[in-house]
């Protein structure tokens, strides 16, 4: 995958090969619960149709508190559990940096705010949902957060060049996912545990081999 | 409302929450077999609005659970259902976080991790497919690819994106 010419030097691949945590002493890092909180509800609101893209456009490219590789890894313990993924994601950076008090405000700071206007917006709904040009608005809209979704995963996919398995694998590993999901409808969980298991024992076989 | 209603729907959706791998929607089809079916406190269309509503506001659309709730048995009802959906999922969720924080350096979490990568990355490519797929026709795949290059490419805010789309989709070009 080429690099993004936006790629932020913090989240060089290089420079943080697996995305440990301190290993960039001046790294940015929410200074408050309060700007933790802020962070993540203003993110939340602008996330029209899920918010896994404005979540990692605001923590890794604006306030560049983790890496590609570190977000990808939050996404990956998220995916494999069950649960909201990105609540899961807005937990486990917000436990990172201030404990459980962080989580529960990373958390809180993703809904509270988007619950109380879902909640008005349901008594609009009944009156609007038939308005052709709100139904097609909502469409537009739809259509621009799933590219916002496939845009994500293409920048994240800068985050595979430091990746044990090789570049040739990750892709076809990428590639079996999307076909298994999105073409033949296979359920989540098989997907996850078969392809799972085997790039997870290919992963360790290389970096036994590497001696690392 | 029958008295241990509340506390029934708590229940049910601490369960969902354990089964919920790939997030909530993955388990909408029990969510609707529970709460329209065997429970009836929602029509059909109550509860396609609630995912409808949620998918198209600003937020997670995890919220979907809270509408349920909520046009179940009011604030309560929200409170049973997001409750519910969020205790088991976020306990273990921070659980095991700290659990592989704590052993970075092991073999068998680097694996893990980097094994894991490229098909989170293939799940958010299979997401975007499924979001844009499901509506018939081409135009809103065009607006979908435009913007992905866009996403990718530029630093073009994520709200300007959004209210194009809209604005594309009121006038009746997707």
């Amino acid at each position: 995958m080429p690099e993004s010419p936006d790629a932020p030097v913090v989240g060089d691949p290089s420079a943080t090969p697996h995305g440990i945590d301190g290993s960039t002493p001046t790294r940015p890092r929410p200074e408050s619960l309060r700007e933790l909180f802020l962070t993540f509800n203003w993110l939340a609101l602008q996330g029209f149709g899920g918010v896994i893209a404005v979540t990692q456009r605001a923590l890794c490219e604006q306030k560049r508190w983790l890496t590609r590789e570190e977000f990808v890894d939050a996404l990956a313990i998220g995916q494999v559990l069950p649960g909201p993924n990105v609540v899961n994601v807005a937990l486990m950076i917000g436990d990172r940096f201030f404990g459980w008090r962080g989580a529960f405000t990373a958390m809180a700071g993703m809904l509270v705010v988007p619950l109380v206007l879902v909640l008005a917006l349901t008594a609009l709904y009944d009156h609007y949902s038939t308005v052709p040009a709100i139904a097609g608005a909502l469409r537009g809209m739809g259509a621009v957060s799933a590219g916002l979704i496939v845009g994500t995963a293409l920048k994240l996919a800068t985050a595979l060049r430091g990746n044990p398995m090789g570049v040739g694998a990750c892709a076809a590993l990428l590639g079996l996912t999307f076909g298994a999901i999105a073409l033949l409808r296979w359920p989540l969980p098989w997907v996850l545990l078969a392809l799972g298991s085997m790039a997870c024992t290919f992963a360790w076989r290389r970096l036994a081999a590497a001696g690392a | 409302m029958i008295p241990g209603f509340l506390p029934a729907l708590f229940g049910h959706f601490l369960v969902f929450s354990l089964l919920s791998i790939g997030g909530a929607i993955t388990v909408a089809p029990d969510m609707h077999r529970v709460l329209v079916g065997e429970m009836a406190v929602l029509t059909d269309a109550q509860f396609n609005a609630s995912i409808a509503i949620a998918q198209a506001a600003p937020g997670p659309n995890i919220l979907f659970v809270a509408l349920m709730g909520y046009q179940a048995a009011g604030l309560l009802g929200a409170a049973a259902t997001l409750g519910g959906i969020l205790l088991p999922a976020t306990t273990l969720a921070l659980a095991v976080s700290r659990w592989g924080h704590a052993r970075q350096d092991w073999l068998a979490v680097r694996a893990f991790k980097s094994g894991m990568a490229p098909i989170v990355i293939g799940l958010l490519v299979a997401t975007g497919w499924i979001l844009t797929a499901q509506t018939p026709g081409w135009t809103h795949v065009l607006l979908t690819i435009v913007t992905a290059v866009l996403a990718w490419r530029t630093r073009l805010h994520v709200l300007v994106m959004i209210a194009v789309g809209g604005v594309l989709g009121a006038l009746g070009f997707v």
